[in-house]
């Protein structure tokens, strides 16, 4: 089905999503960060720097490689020509890691550059598991699924997300990337316990944990309705629940996430030293 | 946890769902719920103004030079209204745009800036520049290695960096002092540029007249000697020597393909 695992590469570390103008200070002090995540559309150019310094980046980090524009939950078929330019670029890298979202951004050949939402049926559990088999078979890696934030609900779902992403799991054999501020997000907006969600994920199929900051808003109720930014710091309930899904997971590789308003190295690291304390106070715990 | 309940459900499709996103006088589909069955009323939102604000700060980021010229909101109006008539077609946002320099030429309010659709063009140049394969220039001693009668039967291959771009507007001038300080205000000729790239960098450069001519004469295949007819022909004040020095200095020339024929 694939050649290459996502599970137990990436070390059990903190990484940061990779931005090109971090690229000279990570190389003067990257901090406690031990490996980089790449979005991979971004480096689907011919060449010139963005490909120049990921060539540089990999001899010295491991390269997690992130998708964000597969529309694996998309009604129409994948986009072959999108899925030969991701074949590309993971023979390229032999990532240690290689993720995609439970969600579609392409609809009739229009791409809209946004994470959007499907129901969970058995019909589209049938077509998400038929596109992760497309995927995994022609890139030859096993792909890690994320969960999605989620602003609203679908009345036709009829399963719930934890149940129906380790199906995909069973199924396919891919991997979990669980983001645990998607969770808080989903959690806050859909009226459900977040420790709940985390007890009934898969934890067993998780190779990488994401953390990232959200906006604040209301809903049209006065109820708070939080939004996916990844523009500011992760906020404290978010590190509790990381702090109770390492408890029940074990020590994973966890991603600090931060692509809007993206501020200068020394923040960023801040914030990777952080999540490497999370790992370390687990760890010690455990012992 | 979400309460699932499929005795009373409406099935949402894709196509509905992007047609409220794109359009919002439509209604949002009634399958989409909050927490208490409630209708998803502004949560829909969310994704409309996510997928309309990406895409906006995509032509922002594309398009600095248009943007420093029209100005932050009016560059988010008309942005607004091409997102909606040319949503991008493909993941790759770093080629987003193709069709903006069109749609700024069939602008009835923008008439009177009559450069803005060759200036969207060299920009998207630019960027297509920056994202080109990697590959070696010439050496210095290949060419000097030739006689003067080699030379001028050379074919080349051009770098996938380099581009030319023609235009009835100052378009350099133009680049030059929205890019740099002190630069002097444009002159009101037309002009043509070389994008050239020397590292990861891509820079215009102004073009000798004929150049265009001479380039794209060379990228067809044709010899040094034919290239300079075609530019010769189409203005007798063409300057061989400063237009080839220009693209040998900006790494254009990749590899002599041969002597003519």
């Amino acid at each position: 089905m694939f050649d290459r695992s996502s599970l137990g590469q990436l070390p059990n570390g903190a990484g940061v999503g990779y931005k090109p103008q971090h690229f000279s200070d990570i190389e003067a002090d990257a901090g406690t960060v031990r490996w980089l995540e790449i979005h991979a559309e971004n480096y689907m150019g011919d060449g010139g720097r963005p490909l120049a310094q990921l060539r540089h980046l990999r001899e010295s980090f491991p390269i997690s490689v992130h998708g964000v524009g597969l529309s694996i939950g998309g009604e129409g078929s994948l986009d072959k020509d999108h899925l030969a330019r991701l074949k590309n670029l993971v023979r390229w890298i032999e990532p240690a890691s290689f993720s995609e979202h439970l969600a579609w951004s392409t609809h009739d050949s229009h791409f809209f550059n946004d994470l959007l939402p499907l129901p969970y049926t058995d019909q589209t559990l049938e077509r998400v598991c038929d596109h992760i088999d497309q995927v995994q078979s022609t890139v030859g890696q096993q792909m890690l699924l994320e969960n999605p934030s989620s602003y609203l609900a679908f009345a036709e779902s009829t399963w719930e997300e934890p149940a129906f992403m380790a199906e995909i799991a069973k199924r396919t054999g891919c991997g979990l990337l669980l983001d645990v501020n998607n969770v808080f997000i989903s959690a806050t907006n859909l009226h459900y316990s977040p420790q709940a969600y985390i007890d009934a994920y898969k934890l067993d199929c998780v190779g990488e944990i994401h953390l990232g900051g959200h906006d604040e808003d209301e809903d049209d109720h006065g109820h708070p309705l939080l939004i996916d930014s990844h523009g500011c710091e992760v906020v404290d309930p978010v590190w509790a629940l990381l702090d109770y899904t390492l408890a029940q997971s074990g020590s994973k590789p966890l991603l600090i996430e931060w692509d809007t308003d993206v501020p200068e190295w020394s923040v960023l690291r801040q914030e990777a030293s952080r999540a490497t304390a999370a790992l370390n106070q687990f760890q010690l715990a455990a012992q | 946890m979400t309460q699932t309940n499929a005795s009373h459900t409406v099935a949402v499709s894709q196509a509905e769902f992007t047609a409220a996103m794109r359009d919002a006088r439509l209604d949002i589909p009634a399958g989409l719920i909050d927490a208490e069955h409630h209708p998803a009323g502004r949560r829909f939102s969310v994704y409309r103004n996510n997928v309309a604000v990406s895409l906006r700060e995509a032509l922002h980021t594309g398009f600095p030079i248009i943007a420093k010229l029209l100005g932050p909101q009016n560059m988010d109006g008309l942005a607004g209204i091409f997102l909606r008539a040319h949503p991008p077609k493909s993941p790759l946002m770093m080629h987003y745009g193709d069709e903006f320099p069109e749609f700024l030429a069939n602008m009835q309010q923008l008439s009177h800036l009559g450069y803005l659709p060759d200036i969207a063009r060299l920009e998207l140049a630019l960027r297509r520049s920056y994202h080109a394969k990697d590959v070696a220039p010439l050496a210095p001693e290949a060419l000097a290695q030739l006689s003067a009668d080699e030379l001028m039967e050379a074919k080349f291959e051009l770098a996938p960096a380099a581009m030319v771009l023609n235009s009835l507007w100052p378009i350099y001038d133009i680049w030059r002092i929205n890019t740099q300080d002190d630069a002097p205000k444009p002159t009101n000729t037309a002009q043509d540029v070389l994008i050239v790239r020397n590292g990861f960098d891509p820079v215009p450069h102004l073009l000798p007249v004929g150049g265009v001519a001479f380039f794209n004469a060379l990228q067809r295949g044709e010899c040094l000697s034919d290239a300079n007819n075609a530019a010769n022909k189409e203005t007798p004040e063409f300057d061989l020597g400063a237009t080839l020095t220009l693209m040998i200095s900006g790494n254009a020339l990749t590899k002599i393909k041969g002597l003519h024929p």
